[in-house]
């Protein structure tokens, strides 16, 4: 379990990337983690090939969402809004490379929840309430 | 101790070492194989052989439907469910088992209260008062009952440290009728200690109802309720070391009477026809459908585990010492916050805290891998949280098995912790 605590994932929370605000986002969302109160503002500029340009978030919270929220945006910069909606829990998990319990999971996925609720709301599709129902993800009942 | 505690005889010591062989999942944590250091028996208790067998027995050995069939399983079964009634009326000293409802626990205890009692009796005008302090289980069905019947909801406030402020709580009363006072007796986020020997004299004197939350109070010390001077007393099973899933709710017996039933169907009646049906006596009126028959005799063998390792006032005696010496840990780590009353205050066996440059999910999650096991979030108290600044704590607990290496494992791995992150 120490294993969840690797340097690099301590690394991003101590000095995550791509933390602060973007003057003009394309979009912007917010979420938290009901079960430990981590909580995240993500916002993304977007250019006009649907390609993110730049990612910046705030929040407070455990290691593994800040951390994990961290890599996840150096991760979806460069990448068209098309290949952001197609990344799933795997995508997550394999990113962070490291194993979570279901409850700590949670933590891990905030960011792209907190992103892909951005993302139906910028496109003016149905945006989830809360976490139930966000593509792939499928969440427990808390 | 106040309460009822004073005026029993000294209580035995606890071995909690002794007590711990009474309970499987102790003896090996599921990381190390260490015994596992359990600390959160605030969310729920762990379950001691005792109970495991009675359980095993009824289902191997008079199991059925109870109060109706007329065969020898039958019998015995019922006879061992209302068995279990009697053990929880002796257990808070309620006058007769007729005042003991069997529930799924604490929150559907005080759903009950609030959709029975609580629709009937409250109108425009009137007023519940509750504290700041409440777990989400004896705020929300309040919030929601007050919406739905014009009633208004206040609060007792809490100070910095969590402490019940009761200085002005006439002005709690004024411009209404205060109807009802509904009250956590311990707090499950902080271990504060209700003062109900203030608490329950001042709603007297308004002529309202007190109900207590002894979800975290009747597990761990002893509640008499015609000491406390009571109405309604919510608690559940699974925190005093019987099953989940079952939990009791107790009342006066002449407002249960007056009282509607909540939920119908089977169990809960005595005559129906087509055009409309008559309701059982208490306290069947209240259970409508085939009950937690297995859980509510474990429930049962509970109460008589309390007793063969002590009583409840030897577990009082036992936590007292147990959350001091914690206490004392925790509070010389650098960087460590706790919160909630101090060490010497009236308090429960709750130790809820911060640490600087850690959060409490990660905390819990580089103990588990120590198998020791403690809780991390808002404890279902989220106002409470946001009123006292913070986000989420973690929160350690104890019980009869508690040992002080258990608390000083934690105190290790909280000094495991600080290194991780840093910070020592």
């Amino acid at each position: 379990m120490d294993d969840l605590y690797r340097e690099y994932i301590l690394e991003h929370y101590r000095n995550p990337q791509n933390y602060g605000t973007l003057p003009d986002p394309t979009f912007e969302a917010e979420g938290q983690n009901p079960l430990c109160g981590d909580e995240l503002h993500v916002q993304v500029a977007v250019d006009d090939d649907r390609r993110v340009t730049a990612v910046k978030f705030t929040g407070q919270g455990c290691a593994i969402s800040q951390a994990s929220m961290s890599i996840l945006s150096d991760e979806i910069i460069g990448k068209t809004l098309d290949e952001v909606a197609a990344m799933n829990k795997d995508d997550v998990v394999e990113l962070i490379g490291i194993d979570l319990t279901p409850v700590r999971l949670k933590c891990a996925l905030l960011g792209l929840v907190v992103v892909k609720m951005g993302m139906h709301e910028h496109a003016g599709t149905a945006a989830p309430a809360g976490w139930e129902g966000v593509d792939e993800i499928s969440w427990g009942t808390t | 101790m106040t309460d009822s505690a004073s005026t029993l005889p000294a209580p035995t010591q606890l071995d909690p070492l002794r007590i711990s062989e009474d309970f499987p999942i102790l003896a090996s944590g599921p990381n190390t194989g260490e015994r596992l250091a359990f600390l959160d028996s605030a969310a729920s208790a762990m379950k001691p052989r005792q109970v495991i067998d009675s359980i095993v027995a009824t289902y191997e050995g008079g199991y059925a439907n109870v109060h109706r069939g007329v065969y020898h399983h039958a019998a015995t079964a019922t006879r061992h469910f209302e068995g279990a009634r009697e053990k929880v009326r002796s257990f808070i000293n309620a006058t007769t088992p007729r005042e003991v409802i069997f529930t799924r626990g604490t929150t559907e205890a005080i759903n009950l209260v609030a959709n029975s009692w609580g629709r009937t009796n409250l109108g425009p005008g009137d007023i519940v008062v509750t504290t700041e302090l409440e777990h989400h289980s004896n705020l929300v069905p309040w919030q929601q009952v007050c919406a739905a019947t014009g009633a208004e909801l206040r609060f007792i406030p809490v100070d910095d440290t969590g402490v019940l402020v009761l200085d002005d709580l006439d002005a709690l009363a004024e411009g209404g009728t205060l109807k009802l006072v509904t009250v956590v007796h311990v707090s499950n986020s902080l271990g504060t200690h209700a003062p109900l020997d203030l608490i329950v004299p001042w709603a007297k004197s308004h002529g309202a109802l007190v109900m207590v939350d002894g979800a975290q109070s009747v597990p761990h010390r002893p509640v008499d309720v015609q000491a406390l001077g009571i109405d309604f007393l919510a608690f559940s099973a699974h925190k005093l070391m019987g099953p989940s899933g079952v939990g009791a709710l107790w009342g006066r017996e002449e407002l249960l009477a007056a009282m509607p039933p909540w939920q119908f169907g089977g169990e809960m009646i005595r005559r129906v026809e087509y055009s409309g049906a008559t309701f059982n006596d208490l306290p069947w009126k209240f259970e409508a459908g085939t009950p937690a028959i297995a859980e509510v005799i474990g429930f049962g063998a509970a109460l008589d585990y309390i007793e063969s390792i002590g009583g409840i006032a030897a577990i009082a005696a036992h936590e007292q010492a147990m959350t001091a010496y914690g206490y004392e840990l925790l509070a010389a780590i650098p960087g460590l916050h706790l919160l909630g009353p101090g060490p010497g205050e009236d308090r429960g066996g709750v130790l809820s805290f911060t640490m600087d440059g850690t959060h409490p999910h990660d905390v819990a999650t580089l103990l588990d891998a120590r198998d020791v096991n403690i809780r991390a979030g808002h404890h279902c108290t989220q106002p409470l949280m946001k009123r006292l600044g913070v986000h989420a704590t973690a929160r350690a607990s104890v019980y009869a098995y508690t040992t002080r290496e258990d608390l000083d494992r934690l105190a290790d791995g909280l000094g495991e912790v600080r290194r991780v992150f840093g910070l020592a």
